[in-house]
């Protein structure tokens, strides 16, 4: 299968330390991968480098066989790529309906040229607002204000907002940050349904390993800015180099039976 | 509760007029209070003094005289609406007052558009009743060419050749260094302007100031700068041997608000216009010293003169007028004589500019106070160009 | 030019950089640690002044002179402790932009009440007693005083160094500038951190102004005239770092010490162009990091905006149609003062529509409605254009003027933002103050009168009324556009924005230029109103004017401005006429309304409405 996202040989610095190193990686059409590594690994500086935020020093990206190299965050997401924030980012002084209405009317074309001034945000895209809302189940919320919604409810309406832009490839830097555990699993479900009906291309980063293990189809292991394995939660569990970076941190206890 | 009660107060302050009683003839009168009250508290002083003394005198013909005062906020735009309100609303015959020359110059074109008698106080430009005269304006105060001509004048006397000027940089330092040179080149053709200076007003970087007029080696200096600046300017000019063994001409230092507050700082043998109150032994000028430090237990500054004998001013014009429309205020002030602490002036009917004058002198320092001494009053008449000539100025 | 003159003239711009850096320290300080813009440092080290002028007067002698100046920062750091426990403490979640109008409304009384304590006249306290004398530098005497400012700048410097890095005070306020929650997290009492750290500010500005005593007069003017000079200072710096504070106060001291030898008019833009150049090659200042997502965003929120509903609507349309019919019961004066009210809604709804749609805080939107009238007036008095060519001119001139400024301004972000909009509007200010063949500087533009059927009050008002109706609904119709959501998004999540494919610049920009337009035709009407131009309509008066407006009516609201600007300007140009001591009583107003009404007229109105509704009807949410 073609690979969505691809990325050779990808280095970053910061003043002479090594965030990343020759990192290289493939994501394809309906898969979730799991790029995953102790802190201070560069899981963050990868991920910002895929999705723009940081120029790479070196290596190149590739998204559905475009070259995104450089491309600001605003450019990537034209070439279908879907974002979500470890802390949340939603604009919280408008309604939930709006939050999604807004991305679609990007999508669309509608936030560029003279017509954006001209013409009425309110009426536009709302039916298929509705229909992503309906999605991940915040149908009921849609005219609140964003500020008002408890966290889980945000950190969803975040994956509503990724996918309004129709992406192939989706980006989430931990997903399930800040939300309950009967939560966390919800979303992943959820977000792996929605991967696989759409097939689209995930690539997260998490730091709870059973949310990790329990739902990634190919785990990648980061440690000092290398890739240190990667493969199917079987293979990488078993991995010795793996266990020797998470060796006491009980890290693997947590999600063992 | 407050705020809308303000706001109710407001509305209705707006749409209902003050009462008056017939018998009072209104002028209006406009300065910076609030923000240059070191000028206009004793100019307050000195206008107020003169409205008693013309009501005890009988009024205006009999009608009391009543002088409705606004605060400009030192601004012209301020100053257009205190004229609006007190023109339309309170209906005074006519607008008095300001400090700066530039709301001197948008009352002045204010009252040529409303068809406003406007005498104006202080403003010092040139502009006032030359370039942007116009027939509804008439001004009181000695301008920024009059106080020129005197100084140069008396600079062409000295010997020295090569000057360097320090003004402050915006119009009014600018027109007085250009009148300055102007003149000066016309009397001695020999000197040369060898530096120039033009520090922001209110923020004199002195030391700097001072070190790049020395580099240049002056004969003589001509300075512009009043107030803290010239404070600063003295001090470290002083500290840095920036005046010693140089003659210096100086705009309105002698003048009591700019004098005082340097006190035993005060430069010695500055050649400057002013107001030396404290050696003036005409009769006019004792009857107002007198009557002024009875009244209010303090000297007068040069602002007083200017409030006290505006207002007389105003009162012999609205006196000598056949009624209080404009055309007959305009009428009666061309070429009317007043009486002032100074002596008699006269409005000139070419350009409406009085003949009131200034006193040139030296600065000492005596009990640790700076004063003017050898100064002579010098009438605007004696510079003055010509009426004919003034009138060409005009637009 | 001899080598002795550099040499001085450089010693001579070391003295003059250290009072700056002393005052400069201070505001970093202060901004480092509480993040408050603190405006009244201008008011202390005035205060400072003054003081120091009363002791020093008493106590001539050498000891004396220095123990009233500690005596007098001393006093004035308890004073600027109490208000901070006061006023400040209640602030410290409030938005940035709130503390700054708090502590300007500080100023404007301070500057009141040093006039009714020590008098209007400006006073001159003695010298340095034993070092009033002169010093021969390379045959060339400089004050021995300047001497003594050389040295004390670096030994204030390496006593806060001391002070920070020697003492766990120091560290908790170190701790404090870079990472908030960290001192929270080691248990320390915050309360108390700030009112120590803004006493400490506040003593050094003080202390700054009663070393002025010696050079300089003392007046109520002078808090004004440094403060800017200051701010400049510190974001050319870099806030909140004191090593940056201590070079820029070189850098501008020197540059101007020397750029005058050169080129004797420039001192008055110096400092802003110095500014203006630092910020568009360093954004964060010299020594300055990035800012931590200011706290300004969460507090403009008071629920998501809509359009205005039936009731909404005709409620307006009354308003309008009561506006409309003043001129029924309104003199002659009343309609120019209601005229004027209108000019400055239109100038605040400018100002709002940047403010709360794009979040972009600008100090310098003098600069719009400046360049509108100066247009305007140009156009007629140079090109003999009509007022109605002048109407569309001068909202060109200003928009051209943004598309430019903006273009630089709008890649910063927040108080280096507002600054680089501060600095060009400044520039600008100096062009018109100083370039006398065309702008007739100071004396401004005369002779700007309105077409004949305009120039009756009746007619002159209506004309505004329609001018200002459409300006609040074409911002209204923006903020409601897919451009002005795509601005809220920026505002409200930057990262969010870029995700879904919103790119800053081009958008903010527009934003920006948009507002200048809309300004400019305020500058217009008011150029009219007028009948002259004067350069005080592009000062930093008018700018904090605006500020003003918005704040009081609510910037978490669409047009709160408009009640904000009717309030504000009727209630200054009653003050103006009404009373002596307008600036004490507008002060102590705008400190009062800030506690009371933090959310501004509208905002405050609008949640006590929505609480009812919701206590009420929780189900009620009209949507449009």
């Amino acid at each position: 299968m073609k690979p969505i996202l691809q990325a050779e040989g990808l280095r970053k610095s910061y003043q002479g330390v090594k965030a990343v190193a020759d990192v290289s990686l493939t994501v394809s059409a309906g898969e979730l991968v799991a790029l995953i590594g102790p802190n201070g690994a560069g899981k963050s500086t990868c991920f910002n480098m895929l999705s723009g935020q940081i120029r790479p020093d070196g290596g190149r990206i590739l998204i559905a066989g475009t070259e995104t190299t450089g491309l600001q965050p605003s450019d990537i997401f034209r070439l279908g790529v879907g974002r979500t924030f470890q802390v949340a980012q939603t604009c919280l002084s408008m309604t939930v309906r709006e939050n999604v209405q807004l991305a679609l009317q990007s999508r669309h074309g509608g936030l560029r040229g003279v017509r954006t001034l001209l013409s009425r945000f309110d009426r536009r895209f709302a039916a298929e607002a509705d229909a992503l809302l309906d999605l991940i189940g915040l149908a009921p919320q849609a005219n609140r204000p964003c500020h008002e919604l408890p966290y889980g409810d945000i950190k969803r309406l975040e994956l509503a907002i990724a996918l309004a832009g129709a992406p192939r490839l989706l980006l989430m830097d931990e997903p399930a940050a800040g939300m309950g555990s009967e939560e966390r699993a919800g979303l992943m479900r959820l977000t792996a349904a929605i991967a696989r009906e759409r097939q689209l291309a995930v690539l997260f980063t998490e730091h709870d390993m059973d949310i990790v293990f329990s739902h990634a189809d190919r785990i990648i292991v980061l440690s000092r800015g290398t890739i240190i394995a990667q493969g199917s939660p079987s293979d990488v569990r078993a991995h010795p180099g793996v266990q020797a970076v998470y060796l006491g941190t009980g890290i693997f206890a947590i999600g063992d039976p | 509760m407050t705020r809308l009660s303000t706001l109710a107060a407001l509305l209705l302050g707006l749409s209902t007029t003050s009462q008056s009683l017939a018998a009072d003839i209104k002028i209006g009168e406009i300065n910076s209070y609030s923000g240059l009250p070191a000028f206009t508290e004793p100019y307050r002083k000195g206008w107020q003094m003169a409205v008693d003394e013309i009501n005890a005198a009988g009024g205006i013909r009999g009608d009391t005289l009543v002088v409705i005062s606004r605060d400009d906020n030192g601004k012209p735009g301020d100053a257009i609406t205190a004229a609006n309100e007190l023109v339309a609303r309170e209906g005074v015959v006519m607008l008095t007052g300001s400090f700066f020359s530039n709301v001197g110059l948008a009352l002045g074109d204010f009252a040529r558009q409303k068809k406003v008698f406007y005498l104006a106080g202080e403003p010092l430009t040139d502009a006032m009743v030359w370039s942007k005269g116009n027939d509804y304006t008439f001004r009181l105060r000695p301008s920024n060419y009059v106080q020129a001509a005197m100084l140069a004048e008396e600079a062409a006397k000295l010997p020295a050749k090569r000057w360097a000027t320090i003004a402050p940089n915006y119009e009014y330092g600018q027109s007085a260094v250009a009148v300055f040179k102007e003149l000066l080149k016309k009397a001695r053709p020999d000197v040369e302007f060898v530096g120039e200076q033009w520090p922001p007003q209110g923020k004199i970087d002195a030391g700097s100031v001072a070190q790049a007029v020395e580099a240049t080696k002056p004969d003589a200096i001509l300075n512009v700068t009043f107030g803290a600046d010239l404070v600063k300017l003295v001090r470290e000019g002083t500290t840095r041997g920036l005046f010693r063994d140089r003659a210096v001409v100086s705009f309105l230092t002698g003048e009591p608000e700019y004098l005082d507050p340097l006190q035993a700082d005060a430069p010695q043998g500055w050649i400057v216009t002013g107001y030396p109150w404290y050696g003036i032994d005409t009769p006019a000028h004792k009857a107002f010293l007198d009557a002024y430090k009875a009244r209010y237990n303090d000297y007068p500054r040069l602002g007083s003169i200017v409030g006290y004998a505006l207002v007389k001013s105003a009162a012999a014009i609205l006196t000598k007028a056949k009624s209080t429309d404009t055309a007959d205020l305009i009428a009666a002030a061309r070429g009317i004589a007043v009486d002032t602490p100074f002596g008699p002036i006269t409005f000139r009917a070419a350009d409406h500019q009085s003949t009131l004058g200034a006193f040139v002198g030296k600065t000492a320092v005596r009990d640790g106070k700076g004063v003017m001494v050898d100064f002579t009053y010098r009438s605007g008449n004696d510079v003055l160009p010509a009426e004919a000539d003034a009138a060409k100025l005009r637009p | 030019m001899s080598v002795e003159l550099y040499v001085v003239q450089f010693l001579t711009g070391l003295a003059n950089a250290a009072s700056l850096f002393l005052v400069a320290c201070g505001l970093s300080l202060i901004f480092g640690v509480t993040r408050i813009v603190n405006f009244a440092h201008g008011a202390f080290y005035m205060l400072g002044a003054y003081l120091a002028y009363s002791l020093t007067i008493r106590w001539q002698t050498p000891v004396g002179f220095w123990l009233a100046l500690l005596v007098a920062a001393a006093i004035v750091a308890v004073l600027g402790a109490v208000i901070e426990i006061l006023l400040l403490r209640r602030l410290y979640r409030a938005p940035e932009l709130l503390q700054l109008l708090a502590t300007f409304g500080l100023t404007l009384m301070a500057e009141d009440a040093v006039r009714l304590i020590w008098g209007p006249e400006d006073l001159v306290g003695p010298r340095a007693a034993g070092l009033s004398g002169a010093m021969t530098v390379l045959g060339r005497p400089m004050p021995v005083y300047d001497f003594v400012l050389i040295l004390l700048g670096p030994a204030v410097l390496g006593l806060l160094w001391l002070l920070l890095h020697r003492s766990r005070w120091g560290l908790l306020i170190r701790a404090a500038t870079e990472d908030r929650d960290m001192v929270g997290a080691l248990g320390v009492n915050q309360t108390w951190l700030f009112t120590g750290v803004f006493a400490l500010g506040v003593f050094l500005a003080a202390f700054g102004g009663g070393l002025q005593i010696p050079r300089d007069a003392v007046s109520h003017v002078m808090d004004l005239s440094i403060i800017t000079e200051v701010f400049v200072v510190v974001v050319i710096g870099g806030l909140g770092s004191l090593t940056g504070a201590f070079l820029a106060a070189i850098i501008v001291a020197e540059l101007n010490a020397f750029g005058i030898l050169i080129l004797p008019g420039i001192s008055l833009v110096l400092t802003f162009l110095i500014m203006a150049l630092v910020l568009v090659l360093r954004p964060f200042g010299l020594l300055g990091k990035p800012l931590a997502q200011s706290r300004t965003l969460s507090h403009r929120i008071h629920g998501a905006w809509q359009p205005l509903g039936g009731v909404g609507r005709s409620a307006a349309l009354a308003i309008l149609i009561c506006a409309a019919l003043l001129p029924l019961v309104l003199g002659e004066y009343g309609l120019g003062v209601a005229s004027e009210v209108l000019i400055a809604v239109i100038f605040a709804a400018s100002l709002q529509f940047l403010m709360s749609v794009a979040g972009l805080d600008s100090f310098g939107h003098a600069a719009g409605l400046g360049l509108g009238a100066y247009g305007a007036a140009l156009s007629v008095q140079h090109f003999g254009l009509s007022m109605e060519a002048a109407l569309l001119i001068g909202p060109l001139a200003s928009a051209l003027f943004a598309a430019i400024a903006g273009w630089f301004c709008v890649r910063l972000s927040s108080i280096y933002f507002a600054m680089l909009t501060l600095a060009f509007a400044q520039i600008v200010w100096s062009i018109a103050f100083q370039w006398v063949e065309v702008t007739g500087g100071d004396n401004g533009i005369v002779g700007v009168w309105p077409s004949a059927w305009a120039s009756g009050a009746t007619a002159y008002y209506w004309l505004t009324l329609g001018c200002t109706t459409a300006v609040v609904l074409l911002t209204r119709h923006l903020t409601f556009s897919p451009f002005g959501y795509a601005l809220r998004a920026l505002r409200d999540s930057p990262l969010r924005a870029a995700a879904i494919g919103i790119s800053r610049q081009p958008v903010q920009h527009a934003a920006f230029v948009i507002s200048a337009f809309l300004a400019g035709l305020a500058g217009v009407l008011f150029a009219f109103l007028k009948g002259s131009v004067f350069p005080d309509t592009l000062g930093i008066g008018t700018s904090v004017d605006g500020l003003i407006m918005v704040l009081l009516g609510g910037f978490g609201t669409v047009s709160g401005s408009v009640a904000g600007a009717i309030v504000y300007k009727m209630a200054s140009i009653w003050l103006i006429s009404n009373t002596d001591f307008p600036r004490l009583i507008l002060g102590g107003l705008i400190v009062l309304l800030v506690l009371v009404f933090p959310l501004g007229i509208v905002g405050t109105l609008q949640q006590a409405l929505a609480g009812r509704l919701l206590a009420g009807n929780a189900s009620v949410r009209g949507r449009t």
